[in-house]
Parts: C-alpha cells; structure tokens; sequence
C-alpha cells in the first residue's frame, strides 16, 4: 500500500522557530500512523480559520476547508452533520476562536458534537502583527495596548469544562510525544474533543523559557472526575507564575449531536412525491 | 351569488385567530373558491389584537381588501379597530360575553360551558356560527376540522355545532364549482420547493418572518427525510450550511434582514470558494429591529450587493405560493449547477400569508444536474473548464482531495497571491456570472398581466403582485413583474416594455429600489408609488395612489 505524500508543494511561510511548524509535524505524523492502521484519509477533513495557524490547510495535502476568521467550528459541525463517516478536525487560533469565534466554540462544546478542536495557542495575533489575544498576560503590550493589556486572560479549559466538552488537554510544542498522544487521543474520542496547544510565537511572543521551566505532566487520576479535573484545570491561570500542567485533565462519555440528529434520508424522487402527498393534505 | 368574499376574525393573540382563518379559507375552498389570508399580529404573545382577513374570489388571488362581509369578533377591539373595514351590509358575528355590537352575538362561554369545552376553544364556536351564517352546509365543516383541529376534533366539532344552531343564515356564500386547490402558506410553499429542489438539510436560528419555515420543515423533518438545525446564531447558520455543502449535501438557510446581516460574510465566501447555499430572506420592515410582524420590500439592494468583492449570485422574488414553489427548487438547482449563493427574496406578506396552490399548475421542473468529478483524473477543485464552472467531488470520495479556500486561491485551492492566477480565477467567476444569465433567458424570469397593448404598465416585484393585479385588470393597465432580479433579466424585461409609453413603479419601501435597479439597467421609471407603513398595500389605496400620479 502506498501511503499519501502528506505536504503540499504550497511554498511554508512561517517565521523560522515557528510553533505551528511543531503542531503540522505532529498531526502528518499521528495521520501517517492512523493511514497505517487502516483509516482511509479521504474520511479526513481538515477546518481552519484565518491567521498563522490557518496555513496548515495549505499545506497538508488531505481534504480541507479554509474558513473564515472564528468560524471553523460551525463549518466542520456542518461537515459533520453531513457525514457522519468524516473524521473533522478544526485547526484554530487563539484570537481566532476565543475571541472572534467564542460562541460556536462554546456551543460545539455545549451539544458535544464529535469533532476535534486543535488550538494554536500562541497567545498573540501574530498575521496582523502583534495584539494582544484572550489568552495573552495581563500587561501585555501589542500593537492596540501600547500601555499594556487591562483585561486577564481567560482560561479556555475551564471554559471548556463549563460548556460539556468531554475531551479536555493541554499541550506544549516542545514536547511532542505528549502532543501527539493527545492529539490521537482526541481524533479517536467520540464527542467534542478539545486540546489547547501552547505554542511560541518567535516574533511576536516568545515563552519557550518560560514553559521549558515551569511545563509538567498531569499526575495520575479519575479522568472522568469534573471536580478533580476543574481544581488541575485551575492550578494555572494563563497569567500566574504557577506551574503549567500539561495532558489529559478531562474525558466523559456522553451522546454525540451528530448521532442524535441522524434522519433516514430519502431519495430524491420518493420527497417529491411525498412534497405532493402534503399538498394533497391541504386539498 | 357571491363572487367575491372577506372576512375579518380578530382576538386577543393566544385566542386561536391564525388556525380559525385557516379553517375558514379551508371552509371557502371547499365551496371552490381561490383563497387568500392576510394575518396581522403584533410582536407579543398574549394579549394585544390579532386579526385576519379571509378573502375568497372566484379568480385568483393575493390580497386582501380594505372593507369586509363579515365582522368575527373575539374581543372589542374587532370591532373599534376596524371601523373603516365595515360596509352596510357587513354581518358582524361576536362573542356576546365580551363584545357589544349590532349583528348575531353568541355566549362562548355558555356554548363551552354546555360542551363542558375548554377557553381555547372559542375559535370553534366562532367557526361554527359562521358557517351558518354564511350557510355553509355542516358536512363540510366536518370534512374539514379534522384536518386543522388533530386534537380533540370530536369537542371541537360539538362546539361548533352548538354556535352553529344558534344563528340564522344572512348571507349565503354559494358553492361556485368543483375546483379544489392547496391551501398552503408562503413559507411552506417555499420549503416544499425547495424539497422538490432536493433539499436535505436547512439551517436556520429563528427570525419572524422566516420562523415558520423552520417551523414547517422541523415539523416534517422526518417525512421529508431532511435534517433541520437550529444553531447559536446567524453566523453559524451560513457556515455550517456551507460545511454541509462542502459535504455534498443541498442545504438552504432562512432569516430575515436583521440576521442576514450577520451571515454577509458567509455569503462572501460562498462566493469565493464556489460552495452552492441556498438563502431564503424574509423581508419585514425595517430599519433595525423595525416592525417585527409587518412587512416591507426594502432589502433588494441589500440582498443584491451583500459581502465584500464581486462574485455571481441568483436572486429571485415569488410573489405568490406557486411562484414560491416553483423557484426554490430553481434557486436551489441554480445554486449546484453554478456553483453559487442563490437567494429566495420574500417578505412577510408572502411568508406568512396563505394562497391557494393548483398542482395542477405547477410549472414543470427542468432541473438540471451539477457537473460532478469523473473519479478518474487527478481532483482540483477549481479546475479551469470553458465554462467557469468546475466539476464538484466531496470529502470521503477516492482519491480527491477536496480543497476550498476563502482566500485567492489556485486551481487545487491552495492559497495564492500571484496576479496571474488571480485574474485567471476572477474571469472564472465571472464567466460562470455570463453563463447563469445565458441560462437564465430560457426562464420565465418576467411574469406580465392586464392587456398587452396598454400604454401605461405597472412595474412591481415581490408580493405587491396580488394589489397589482386587480387594479391592472380594473383600470386596463399592464402589469410587468421581473421575477428574477439576478441575473437582472435585461432582454425579457426590454421586450415586455415594448410600446409602453408611461411606466409606474409600485414597491413598498420609501426609495423605489426597483426602479433603482431599472435606471441602472437603462430604463426609465416615470412615476413611483411608494407604501412604507408595514402592512400590504390593498388595490383601493393603490387606487387612490395612482390617480395622484395622474392614472
């Protein structure tokens, strides 16, 4: 069997040092590895948004939807909704989907539809060259808040956790072998799968001292336990300087949307007749 | 014998006014009358005062009249409200316990309190005591309860049967023929259309005037074999319409203004990455959250030149069900075969008013199929071909990689900059542009009335028809309506206007966006009717309105 030549010829523009560069290597890998066991992966589509992360779309050579700015979660949930048989996976951005996109962010969580959420969390806009994000410190200084930011970032695990996601991680680019676990982890995880991604941005915010030194491993504990995994999720506040843990804090079983919204679809021609049939009802 | 018949029913909202005009219009049917309903409601759920107008005529029909034949009233304010509704001979029918007006007034509470029937169903004993006032035998009303009334028809059949013995016949509506059609609304002629289209998913967060068609088609979800989704917002409507699309499944959207306009950049990269999407737009009147409930015609240039950059797009405007009917299917079937956003404009006058369909009479549909991958050569989504339009193939398929992209993008659908693919891929879609309008003059794109040789012709679009009509026809002038408004059906709409010496725009909105679009397309509107309160224009306002321009 001849495996897919998973990049395009589409010419890379990341900056040198780049994280996404980190967060591409890793999906090719964990997607070379499920071509190997067998997964077909023309049943995988790959949904982006816009910014640095979103040029992955280009580059990977599988099916792909380039979206908008924010949007990628609702274009994959329709992918989804279409077919059930596709394995869709969002690559968003941190301004893209905690701040233009929050609301289907929250909602794909809430209805636990059965895609993967990948965020290329760099904590900055990097494409639009240096503001701040919903998850950059407080007093950061970019480009719109030349004093420094006024606003604490969010925590989009907990964030996460409160809406029903049932797949919750986080990772680090520099340390892959943990990524690519998490990321398969997420792909094979039926129901809303959701890993933050820490990831430096060479140019524009550069934390790859400051995760070396204070990323760890989650310890050992009931995964599915929320109040265990609520007070993990807390211990860093994306602005402390508290440890940063990194893994699986968070996965349920629960009902997929996209299992529950299943109708037995009709032949074209058997609506037609039954379009009739109704107006007959109206006679 | 009666030809033409109205009646007005009116409430409180939650008295059950919209399902009584129904079985009204059903009741006319049945005697073989062509149907229409207009139903005024204000934006709250109980309370306030909702009424319909029920007209039957022995020719078709799409609106009401101002003056009425009979008054049904359910509260006070039928009465003190409509004063200019009333003829002399205007038999008034009403609920005793709480209206005080000359006519035939039953006690709804003793005709429940007898039946030992529940307040919500009133309606019934209004229903009832007008049929025999208007001597409409009582088999037909039992032929036609059970359908509208699925519960508890049998009370509700006693109920009016007792109203029904307490009033005496006034006004006898005659039975006029054998002719049975459908009594359907505008939404649902639209969702049926779009069925016929091969719909199989809609997408839509509520909206009044679009509601009922999510509605209608959640309802049905099951027997039409559709998905329905009702997600977070607008913005997610359109995109993960477009995701079903990318998916391979026919999808539409509905809303009304305020949340199309959050959908305007969805509708850009429909444009941009070619995904087919069906979008129905209701219009009600604006601007902002204006009029909920009330209708107006002032999004057209809206519709016509909503996201950002130029890219082709199919915009038509049914005027009644059949035309609704018969152009979701094309609108959705224009959307696959061009790859483009295709627009149904409506508004609240055809969305929720209710006409009689003949299916006998429905266009047949020539649908066409969309240009599909072979399978064999090497996938690229937006392959060069002569005619702008490329084949589709859909993510599962073997061996395509199917990749679509907001920005400027290459055959494969991999990001460019570089000027000469741009070009190229513009032309492209722009060539698709010439190909939809070529396509297009083998349509009925303008529909026409009144006498052909007429030198003076009303120009209208949309819903107005119904107003249009009658006046035509009474005062001998011509009516032309361009249906489709994109691609603006230039050579058509220059033929239909031969030998008109004087061309008057009737629309409602206050700027005449019609004529608007005629001026830009070269041709002169000489005088413009404009109505902008809400609610239809009726044929005598359009009356009084045209002799002030000189008719």
């Amino acid at each position: 069997m001849t495996m897919r030549q998973l990049v395009t010829s589409a010419q890379n523009t990341w900056c040198p040092g780049c994280g996404n560069f980190t967060i591409q290597h890793t999906l090719k890998t964990v997607l070379a590895g499920m071509e190997q066991e067998g997964t077909r992966l023309d049943d995988v589509v790959l949904v982006s948004g816009i910014g640095c992360h979103a040029k992955i779309a280009d580059y990977l050579n599988i099916n792909s939807f380039y979206a908008i700015h924010g949007r990628a979660i609702p274009v994959a949930s329709g992918i989804k909704l279409a077919n059930r048989e596709l394995n869709v996976i969002c690559c968003v951005g941190d301004g893209d989907v905690y701040a233009e996109g929050l609301d289907h962010l929250i909602f794909a969580a809430k209805r636990n539809i059965d895609i993967t959420v990948i965020v290329h969390d760099n904590r900055v806009y990097g494409l639009t060259i240096g503001q701040y994000t919903p998850t950059s410190p407080l007093g950061f200084k970019g480009k719109s808040t030349p004093m420094g930011t006024m606003e604490y970032p969010l925590n989009p695990l907990e964030l996460m956790l409160a809406s029903g996601a049932t797949y919750i991680a986080r990772g680090y680019t520099k340390k892959m072998d943990l990524l690519k676990t998490l990321i398969r982890g997420a792909i094979d995880h039926r129901g809303f799968s959701f890993i933050d991604v820490l990831q430096i941005c060479a140019t524009f915010l550069n934390l790859t001292d400051h995760y070396n030194t204070h990323t760890r491993e989650l310890p050992v504990y009931d995964r599915s336990d929320a109040l265990l995994a609520c007070e993990k999720i807390r211990e860093w506040d994306y602005n402390s300087d508290a440890p940063i843990a990194l893994g699986l804090f968070y996965q349920r079983k629960a009902p997929t949307f996209d299992e529950q919204l299943q109708h037995k679809s009709l032949p074209k021609t058997e609506r037609l007749l039954r379009t009739r049939e109704f107006l007959a009802t109206r006679q | 014998m009666v030809q033409d018949i109205s009646i007005l029913v009116g409430g409180k909202a939650g008295d059950g006014i919209n399902s009584a005009s129904a079985v009204i219009a059903q009741l006319l049917n049945q005697l073989g009358y062509y149907t229409y309903i207009y139903f005024d409601y204000p934006s709250l759920i109980r309370g306030g005062h909702n009424f319909a107008i029920i007209r039957g005529s022995d020719t078709p029909i799409g609106v009401h009249k101002t003056t009425v034949d009979f008054v049904l009233a359910l509260n006070q304010d039928t009465i003190a409200n409509h004063k200019t509704r009333f003829k002399e001979t205007t038999l008034t029918i009403f609920n005793s316990d709480v209206v005080k007006a000359e006519g035939q007034g039953i006690s709804v509470n003793g005709v429940l309190k007898t039946e030992n029937a529940p307040v919500i169903m009133g309606n019934s004993a209004i229903i009832g005591a007008f049929a025999k006032a208007a001597g409409i035998p009582w088999d037909i009303i039992i032929k036609v309860f059970p359908a509208y009334i699925s519960k508890g028809t049998e009370i509700n059949l006693r109920v009016a049967r007792r109203a029904f013995d307490q009033v005496t016949t006034v006004y006898p509506v005659e039975s006029i023929g054998s002719r049975r059609l459908c009594v359907i609304t505008g939404n649902e002629a639209i969702g049926l259309g779009l069925i016929a289209g091969g719909l199989s998913a809609y997408v839509s967060y509520p909206m009044t005037p679009s509601s009922s068609l999510l509605h209608f088609l959640a309802e049905n979800a099951q027997r039409f074999g559709i998905t329905v989704v009702h997600p977070e917002n607008e913005i997610a409507v359109i995109l993960m319409a477009l995701g079903f699309s990318y998916a391979g499944e026919r999808v539409a959207v509905g809303t009304s203004g305020g949340g199309f306009c959050l959908m305007t950049e969805g509708v850009s990269l429909a444009g941009m990455a070619e995904i087919p999407v069906v979008l129905v737009v209701s219009q009600r009147t604006g601007p902002s959250t204006g009029l909920p409930t009330y209708t107006a015609q002032s999004d057209l240039h809206f519709i016509l030149n909503a996201g950002q950059g130029e890219f082709p797009r199919f915009v038509v405007a049914p005027g009644d069900t059949r035309e609704a009917y018969y152009w979701s299917a094309v609108a959705m079937d224009v959307a696959w075969r061009y790859q483009v956003p295709a627009f149904i404009l409506a508004d609240k006058t055809l969305s929720e008013g209710t006409f009689s369909l003949d299916p006998a009479d429905l266009p047949e549909l020539s649908l066409g199929e969309p240009i599909d991958w072979d399978g064999k050569t090497p996938y690229r989504r937006y392959a060069e071909t002569g005619s702008g339009v490329s084949p589709l193939a859909f993510p599962g398929m073997n061996g395509a990689v199917v990749k679509v992209n907001s920005y400027a993008h290459d055959e494969f659908g991999i990001t460019t900059e570089d000027s000469g693919v741009v070009t190229q891929m513009t032309r492209k879609r722009m060539r698709k542009a010439a190909l939809l309008a070529e396509a297009m003059e083998t349509f009925s794109t303008v529909s026409t009335d009144g006498p052909a040789n007429a030198g003076t012709a009303l120009v209208c679009w949309g819903s107005v028809q119904g107003a249009c009509r009658e006046v035509a026809r009474e005062l001998g002038l011509r009516l032309i309506k361009p249906v489709v408004l994109s691609p603006f059906p230039k050579l058509l709409l220059n033929r239909t206007l031969l030998g008109v010496r004087r061309l008057i725009a009737v629309e409602e909105n206050s700027t005449g966006q019609l004529a608007a679009l005629l001026r830009f397309h070269g041709i002169t509107v000489d005088a413009m009717v404009h109505h902008y309160d809400g609610r239809p224009i009726t044929p005598d306002i359009l009356m009084d309105r045209l002799r002030e321009v000189g008719v």
